[in-house]
């Protein structure tokens, strides 16, 4: 990894030791999707530098909540959302924060790979230009090496920037889209189910480039695969119809879960 | 396999095979219908891409074009051409000298030949006085008659006497047949020697360019506002029921509109480019508005939030991935829009644009016809001359329409990322 990473990786904590610095702070949040009722007052601290992972049933609400962190929901015309967020102690909800800066702090990887139909280059420095991270050449440049090796993609890719990004393989496009990511440097990276779309080989070379990125930013993953959340995560919430049943420290909810639902839902009686 | 399931594989094979056939016959059928149309216009159309000339010797009588010695544009434009005409005509026939015979001689060269002359005269006023062997063009009936269009004794258009001093002519290698530049280059005309398509031509590049100009941007900005901003409420309904209901409305009635808004309320001049292509604006709109909104639709949201999730504002995920990733489908239906409004006549009968125009018209706002009023026009005409150029009329219409579709396919690819 280079230096970025480097001066930041003392500040990360070991899992569940110590107070580790609050990222994120949500209180009692609600959303409605219309008339239905789909995230019932979540309240969760995600602890900075760390990943915390969302497990649950489908249909619990992990992927709404999620949206709730950079306000993506705001996209969906009928969704409403009330409780309140703290982003670093700011309140992300309030009229005055302004949501593309938010998303530029708080940045988001998909199910489905989704680079732009434009060449590799093209997608890591569309978040920098459109932010005015970067002017000239050089700097550009500069932040496709520097984002492409933080995704671990740089080797692959570094003689064919200038080719399609939606040319690679499956688990190559999901990492271009970690590299467009990271390429705005945020805090935070929320990452809904971005495997489940790839072989087991591209997966775990995910799983191992999300242990390295949490040296520097918070990460916030939701996986329908209980192995992959015990493998990656510090913290793992379980969703349960739109509750937030349980949520602790990765190793005691797969061991000892205080909730019967975590229970049941881990031991594989449902889901 | 048993039998029973070798039957029914058998007769899946049969059906699809059935199938297949009738896809085959649909399109023979539409290829045949093609074909015929084709044939039939160039068969009819193409000699009018030739023209007979009849090479007599003239002598440029300054008595009849000059008679004060005055050689200034405006006097030579108005002399008498006619008078020089009918005498070298008799000059080469002067065996010929009673009154019917004469009116026979002067059938053999139409108007087109007096105009003839007068083009060489003002370009060159040293011809005044001397004797030139000159090209003339033959009468529109002469003309037929010798491409084979009419026969001897049809309908006695020409007589036997002309055909006579035609066979003398044509002895002496004065009958021959030119390309005809005048119908590239010229306006419309009462003879039918004389017409040329141009006028239509630029008429209708001037009213296809105000259409494309005006419905092109409205047309992608409703389409944005309505697909990516507007809330989806009773009113939105309400305006997409009718934008598609605009699609359906009968041309004539845009015709009447752009009459009483554009010409009557604002007034517009008549029979200009510009209402031309305000009302077909108007009429392309809903085609291009639900063309775009389809393919704004059809772009992935996984792009969308891509987009968003790395920080882009509304429009720039709309500017910068959305419209791009859009246009080849917007393009697609923007042709279909032109290609309609580039065959569209009635409503331009109503605002004027059916006008008789000689001139080749400059600018948006001067009087001109478009290509498919200039052939309805000439297939108005009783002359058999203009059979052919009505055809041939067709055929510009046609390669028109072909350059246009293929400049804006090319543009299409151009956009179309392969990836
Ligand atoms: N855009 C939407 N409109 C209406 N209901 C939605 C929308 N998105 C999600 N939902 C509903 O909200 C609930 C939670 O969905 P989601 O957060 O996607 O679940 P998960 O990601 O845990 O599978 C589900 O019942 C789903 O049907
Ligand atoms: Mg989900």
């Amino acid at each position: 990894m280079n230096t970025m990473v480097a001066n930041k990786a003392k500040a990360a904590q070991p899992q569940g030791a110590g107070p580790a610095a609050l990222k994120v702070v949500a209180r009692d949040v609600n959303v409605h999707y219309g008339q239905k009722h789909a995230l019932k007052g979540v309240s969760i601290d995600i602890p900075d530098r760390s990943v915390t992972a969302f497990i649950g049933p489908s249909g619990c609400g992990k992927s709404t909540f999620l949206r709730c962190i950079n306000r993506m929901n705001d996209t969906i015309a009928n969704a409403r959302v009330d409780g309140s967020i703290k982003l670093d102690g700011a309140d992300i909800y309030d009229p005055a924060v302004d949501v593309v800066q938010l998303r530029a702090r708080v940045g988001m990887v998909f199910q489905k790979p989704n680079p732009f139909p434009k060449s590799i280059y093209e997608n890591v420095v569309y978040g920098p230009r459109i932010h005015g991270l970067a002017e000239s050449r050089a700097d550009l440049d500069a932040i496709v090496e520097k984002s492409l090796r933080g995704a671990g993609l740089w080797d692959e890719v570094k003689d064919r920037l200038r080719e399609p990004g939606t040319g690679l393989s499956g688990g190559q496009q999901q990492r271009l889209c970690i590299a467009r990511t990271i390429a705005v440097e945020p805090e935070v990276i929320l990452m809904d189910e971005p495997c489940s779309a790839l072989d087991p080989i591209a997966t775990a070379v995910i799983e191992e480039l999300i242990e390295e990125l949490r040296k520097d930013f918070t990460i916030v993953i939701v996986t329908h695969n209980m192995q992959q959340a015990a493998r990656v995560s510090q913290r793992t919430a379980f969703f349960h119809l739109g509750l937030l049943v349980e949520v602790d420290d990765t190793e005691k909810i797969f061991t000892n879960p205080q909730d019967a639902r975590t229970q049941g839902y881990i031991t594989g009686r449902y889901g | 396999m048993t039998p029973e399931a070798i039957r029914r594989l058998k007769r899946r094979y049969a059906a699809e095979r059935r199938f297949k056939a009738y896809g085959i016959a649909a399109m023979t059928f539409a290829a045949a219908a093609l074909l015929l149309l084709l044939v039939t216009v160039v068969g009819n159309g193409y000699t009018a891409f030739w023209q007979t000339q009849l090479r007599i010797e003239v002598f440029f009588d300054p008595d009849a074009i000059a008679p004060a010695g005055t050689t200034d544009r405006r006097r030579l434009m108005g002399a008498d051409y006619r008078t020089v005409l009918l005498d070298a005509v008799s000059a080469r026939f002067p065996e010929v000298r009673d009154r019917d015979g004469l009116r026979q001689l002067e059938g053999l060269v139409g108007s087109g030949a007096e105009v003839q002359l007068r083009d060489m005269v003002v370009a060159d006023p040293g011809l005044i006085g001397q004797r030139r062997q000159v090209w003339l063009l033959a009468h529109s009936d002469i003309d037929m008659l010798i491409k084979g269009q009419t026969r001897l004794g049809d309908g006695a258009r020409v007589t036997e006497r002309q055909a006579g001093w035609l066979t003398a002519l044509a002895r002496g290698g004065d009958v021959d047949q030119f390309f005809n530049t005048r119908f590239f280059t010229g306006a419309d005309s009462r003879d039918p020697e004389l017409v040329g398509i141009l006028g239509g031509v630029v008429g209708t590049t001037f009213t296809l360019l105000i259409c494309l100009l005006l419905a092109f941007p409205l047309g992608v900005m409703a389409a944005v506002y309505l697909e990516e901003y507007a809330p989806k409420n009773r009113l939105t309904d309400i305006i997409e029921v009718n934008i598609n209901n605009l699609a359906a409305v009968p041309s004539i009635v845009f015709g009447l509109l752009g009459l009483s808004v554009f010409i009557n309320f604002f007034g517009m001049p008549r029979s200009a480019p510009l209402v031309g292509g305000s009302v077909l604006a108007l009429m392309s709109l809903p085609t291009i508005i639900i063309a775009a909104r389809a393919a704004l639709r059809a772009v992935p949201p996984s792009i969308r939030e891509g987009a968003l999730g790395v920080g882009a504002s509304k429009m720039q995920m709309i500017g910068h991935h959305v419209l791009p990733l859009a246009m080849p489908g917007i393009l697609t239906g923007t042709i279909i829009a032109m290609a309609h409004a580039l065959g569209e006549t009635a409503p331009l009968l109503m605002i004027g644009m059916v006008a008789f125009i000689t001139d080749i018209p400059t600018d948006p706002l001067s009087a001109s016809t478009v290509l498919p009023v200039q052939i309805f026009m000439w297939a108005d005409h009783p002359e058999r001359g203009f059979v052919e150029k009505t055809s041939a009329g067709i055929i510009v219409l046609l390669v028109f329409m072909l350059v246009m579709n293929a400049s804006a396919v090319w543009l299409r690819r151009k956009f179309e990322r392969r990836w």
